[in-house]
């Protein structure tokens, strides 16, 4: 019996900032103290205030350790889990109180509004192992289908529920199993949508890093739901520790029966794969998805014939991402009103959030639809760093668009988000601060978009690639404004006659920023300026003569040699020469340098 | 694994390894005192014989903790044990036996071992 539980955090995150050598440093130590009968080393998923990695919790005390070093750990071992006093020094700041005394988690801002379904197992689990996964209710969900309900009502409790797809579309999830559940066919499959492309999004990793098994349980359920007896993990072979670990929860259900013939001895049999994707973005449409599975190369097809009709290998197919997923063994344990009961009146439940760019607190959120960004940037999020004030926010990836600090007070769900022309997409959120320039976010966006244009469709592949050409003209100071009603032409254009999602959202980004911020085009377009100060071929660097005290500090470290004068004398740039990198900028102490 | 007996009894067998990380902010605490002159008096199988017995018992809502020194260091080891809505009852010069039978008539009971207490032992 363990009295002490030292969890260290395995997610890609806190892993590439060495957190492995940390856990095997706890070992080590814990070993030296003779302690090792008495605390056990956890590695687990995701904590989410990625921020903060690499994130150590020590419980019972629930103690949260952020930034470890391996050179750390040795203090922890012998103060902490020898003695007893929880090195107050490395905790999460926001946890040690003025007296310092230790806080709760669940009092600092990044967790308090939180709430925790799709996520409930990241950080407090050894996903590697299916015994933890069942101390915390796992597979008790399946077995309550296998035994006490019909499929139909399987399919009527996820319905009542109210879940809607979390890839993006949020398109209601038990209609697509009643839809496919409704086909006769001699085979049918489950299939689970990990090809997570989004720029910024890693929620679905993290869930199948931190709890891999809730996404098998709920293929099972939904396999019985339909009538499929196999299920295909799509999944992007640029995750390896998801694969992974996806292959040994795999393993390990399939030795406890809980994959495989006859489960449970109810008669239900369901086996599952795991599939690589190699890492085109379109493979996360479906249609793309599941003729990559087939073996074939990853392009879209039109639809109807919808999955559910005609799906993989030709036969009904669902296809759920891992979110959407990891929340339906919590709906079948805790019943379809219970998770009707958070969030606003058409979209139900919780979403997670991938919290980055300008923000303090990056990292994974949970939270009831329906919150604020305000809430989500300013308090979860911790504000903006350095004093910037907010300016955007951009959800939805490339395929979404931003929300403006107009309308930070928003209630964040499905609908609200495509009024105000972005979309939840898979929860990738961007925060953007008055540093950034709209346009060159817009390009930025279209041109991961003209990358990954899959080619099939003319105005796909060509209209994206247009449409970026017009943009990069307006950036390089070039534009005109017939160039501006191109663009919305050819935009609109393109979202309507674009064979698959990727090609119908792709000028999103594009007309989000047009709408919300077209005195900024105006700006680049008429002025010739970036008011963000972003756009290179828009900018100079100028030295005030004024200020300038002639140290010569800016001539020595232009890279480029354009910066003239003797000492102590006013010095001079010469735009021909200037690379605008900005180095002598950050390097003048009299702030006699300005862009513009 | 052919029935859902057969899940339960993993699941119960877990339960006590992992209540642990699940530690209820309205749970009975025991408090073992762990600073140098607490380890050295006997400290570390006092805070083992808790945390057994209270596994053995399957008491969930009990967190069995440590903390640094508490002053009285002729009385070590000294454990407190902190009930909601009830005030503190300080055990000293604590052996793993007594551990086992605080469990049983205080944690469970719901009566202190007065004997053990430092009212009790200091008459």
């Amino acid at each position: 019996m363990f009295r002490s539980h030292v969890m260290v955090c395995g997610g890609t995150g806190c892993t590439s900032s060495g957190s492995d050598r940390i856990a095997e440093a706890f070992e080590k130590e814990i070993a030296a103290c003779g302690l090792e009968n008495e605390v056990k080393v956890v590695r687990t998923g995701c904590f989410g205030l990625c921020a903060l990695g690499p994130i150590v919790v020590i419980y019972p005390e629930a103690s949260f350790y952020s930034m470890v070093k391996a050179e750390d750990v040795a203090e922890i071992v012998s103060e902490h889990l020898l003695k007893g006093r929880p090195v107050t020094r490395l905790l999460y700041d926001e946890t040690v109180a003025a007296d310092n005394t230790v806080k709760s988690l669940d009092e600092t801002a990044f967790y308090k509004k939180q709430k925790r379904i799709a996520l409930r197992n990241c950080g407090v689990i050894n996903p590697e192992n299916i015994d933890e996964y069942i101390a915390f209710d796992g597979y008790q969900a399946l077995g309550k289908v296998l035994t006490e309900m019909t499929p139909e009502q399987v399919i009527q409790t996820i319905l009542d529920s109210g879940l809607r797809g979390r890839g993006g579309a949020g398109f209601p999830t038990g209609l697509k199993w009643k839809f496919a559940a409704g086909n006769k066919a001699d085979q049918k499959y489950v299939c689970c949508n990990a090809d997570e492309g989004d720029p910024g999004a890693f929620m679905d990793r993290s869930i199948l890093e931190g709890d891999p098994h809730v996404v098998i349980e709920a293929m099972a359920i939904a396999a019985y739901a339909i009538g499929a007896s196999q299920g295909y993990v799509y999944v992007r072979a640029e995750y390896p520790i998801a694969v992974h670990r996806l292959q040994v929860a795999i393993s390990q259900a399939r030795e406890y029966g809980l994959l495989g013939k006859d489960i449970f001895g109810t008669g239900f049999d369901f086996d599952l794969d795991v599939k690589l994707g190699a890492g085109a973005f379109v493979c996360g449409e479906e249609t793309a998805l599941m003729t990559s599975i087939e073996g074939k190369r990853g392009e879209p097809r039109p639809r109807p014939p919808f999955p559910a009709v005609k799906g993989l290998f030709g036969k009904p197919t669902i296809l759920n991402n891992v979110e959407t997923y990891a929340n339906v063994p919590q709906i079948i344990l805790n019943g379809a009103d219970w998770f009707a009961s958070m969030g606003t009146e058409k979209s139900k439940g919780t979403k997670v959030f991938a919290l980055g760019g300008k923000i303090k607190n990056t990292g994974l959120v949970e939270i009831p639809m329906g919150t604020t960004l305000r809430t989500i940037v300013e308090e979860i999020g911790g504000g903006i760093p350095n004093g910037k004030k907010f300016k955007a926010a951009q959800t939805g990836g490339p395929s979404g668009g931003c929300i403006p600090a107009s309308l930070i007070d928003t209630p964040i769900d499905y609908d609200n988000l495509i009024a105000i022309g972005s979309m939840m997409g898979s929860g990738g959120l961007i925060v953007m601060d008055e540093d950034t320039c709209m346009v060159d976010i817009a390009k930025f966006f279209l041109e991961f978009t003209v990358d990954e244009s899959c080619g099939k469709c003319t105005p796909c592949r060509v209209g994206t690639k247009r449409l970026l050409e017009l943009l990069t003209k307006i950036t390089d100071g070039k534009g005109t404004m017939e160039d501006l009603a191109r663009i919305e032409e050819l935009a609109d254009f393109i979202k309507s006659n674009s064979l698959c999602g990727l090609g119908q959202t792709a000028p999103n980004p594009v007309l989000s920023t047009l709408r919300y911020f077209r005195d900024e085009y105006l700006e680049h377009i008429q002025n010739k300026r970036c008011p963000a100060g972003v756009c290179k071929s828009l900018l100079q660097y100028r030295i005030d003569p004024q200020k300038c005290r002639g140290c010569t500090l800016c001539s020595r470290v232009c890279p480029a040699g354009a910066i003239s004068g003797s000492v102590k004398n006013p010095h001079v740039i010469d735009t021909s020469k200037c690379v605008k990198c900005g180095a002598c900028m950050e390097k003048c102490k009299f702030g006699a340098i300005s862009k513009g | 694994m052919k029935s859902l007996q057969e899940l339960a009894a993993i699941r119960d067998r877990m339960k006590q390894t992992v209540s642990t990380r699940e530690a209820a902010h309205d749970s009975v605490r025991v408090v073992v005192g762990m600073a140098t002159c607490g380890i050295a008096a006997g400290a570390r199988p006092v805070l083992n014989a808790f945390t057994e017995e209270v596994a053995r018992r399957e008491l969930h809502d009990v967190l069995v903790t440590q903390t640094g020194c508490i002053g009285i260091c002729q009385y070590e080891p000294v454990v407190e044990v902190f009930m909601p809505g009830k005030e503190k009852v300080t055990y000293v010069k604590m052996t793993p036996e007594k551990a086992v039978r605080v469990v049983g008539e205080h944690l469970v009971g719901g009566t202190p071992v007065a004997e053990y207490t430092i009212g009790g032992a200091t008459r």
